[in-house]
């Protein structure tokens, strides 16, 4: 085993010293795609994480904003993270955060109140709710078929993106 | 003469923009130093000392209890807070301070972590708002590196406020 990881050590500098000597146009291509691997996934995953990003929005809570015929055709939207960079969202805005309730997966609602306003819930463990400071309260189009704010509460700034 | 320094131009911009996504790909999935402030992570974390904090165990939701984790504030989206996981989702907490005569507790919601800092009577955490929603998680502390003198991994909780279940010790 140590005589193998020897010869191993041993063998990889002198064949890289022996291909230096003849550029072929298989290494040159080799060397292209790499150097354009490592400029392509950088600032593609930047583009995504800050700037833009394409989702498709499944489920009724929306309806008829957002899927109205339901069932086999989902609408794909594409959501603005540039306009959230400062935690700035407007009332009516449709926003897409982290679900509280599973961190793994993305909900899709509107904002419905602000920090400060005074919201009469549907549904909720209480009737008349004040939004605590930085938090917002969301509410699916679709009321009743939709797991918003009148479920988990005020939502907080978990990861969201903006559809205007 | 115009042409070139047109093209130098360009190709430092296209340099810059390679590297500050390159940057942000790193402090974004990687790790990121933090320098924390505050008394409320006592002796673990003193005020001014600088950690490392990694971002993998939170994407692929490995955080565990007893880990020191930075966590978006639940009230101002720009502040961070540091803090340790004292319980994960389903488990229960004990929500009444060590001198109060009869103990409260209460089972962290789904989807949800309750922090606590390690200096318990100068901490504001989920003691006072509760449990927060596990994606505001940013990363898990792994390493403290400065102070020089108190270099290397963190310490386990000295407040004995993790309540340990039956499934813990498998």
């Amino acid at each position: 085993m140590v005589l193998i990881m020897l010869i191993a050590t041993l063998y990889s500098p002198l064949s890289s010293f022996l291909m230096a000597q003849q550029t072929t146009a298989g290494r040159r291509y080799l060397r292209a795609f790499v150097s354009g691997f490592f400029v392509a996934v950088p600032v593609t995953v930047t583009v995504l994480d800050r700037f833009a990003y394409v989702a498709r929005v499944e489920g009724a809570s929306m309806q008829p904003f957002f899927n109205p015929e339901g069932g086999l055709k989902s609408d794909i939207v594409l959501l603005n993270r540039w306009s959230v960079r400062n935690y700035q969202v407007q009332r009516g805005d449709i926003v897409s955060i982290v679900s509280p309730k599973n961190p793994q997966q993305k909900i899709i609602k509107r904002v419905i109140g602000l920090e400060g306003d005074f919201i009469r819930t549907l549904g909720y463990k209480n009737q008349y709710v004040r939004v605590p400071d930085g938090h917002f309260w969301i509410e699916g189009d679709h009321h009743g078929h939709s797991l918003d704010s009148n479920s988990f509460g005020p939502a907080t700034w978990t990861s969201s993106s903006c559809h205007r | 003469m115009f042409r070139r320094v047109l093209g130098k131009t360009l190709g430092f911009v296209g340099y810059t923009i390679q590297y500050g996504c390159i940057a942000h790909c790193a402090f974004e999935y990687i790790g990121e130093f933090v320098v924390c402030s505050g008394p409320s992570m006592e002796p673990t974390i003193i005020n001014h000392d600088v950690v490392f904090s990694e971002r993998m165990s939170r994407h692929l939701c490995k955080i565990q209890k007893g880990d020191i984790v930075i966590a978006k504030s639940p009230y101002d989206p720009n502040m961070n807070i540091c803090k340790r996981v004292i319980g994960l989702e389903g488990d229960k907490v004990c929500t009444s301070s060590p001198s109060d005569l009869f103990k409260t507790h209460t089972y962290v919601p789904k989807g949800h972590v309750w922090l606590e800092g390690d200096n318990l009577r100068n901490s504001t955490d989920s003691r006072s708002y509760g449990p927060i929603p596990y994606a505001l998680i940013r990363g898990r502390v792994c390493l403290k590196l400065w102070p020089p003198h108190s270099f290397g991994t963190l310490s386990e909780s000295p407040t004995k406020r993790i309540i340990k279940t039956q499934s813990d010790s498998d």
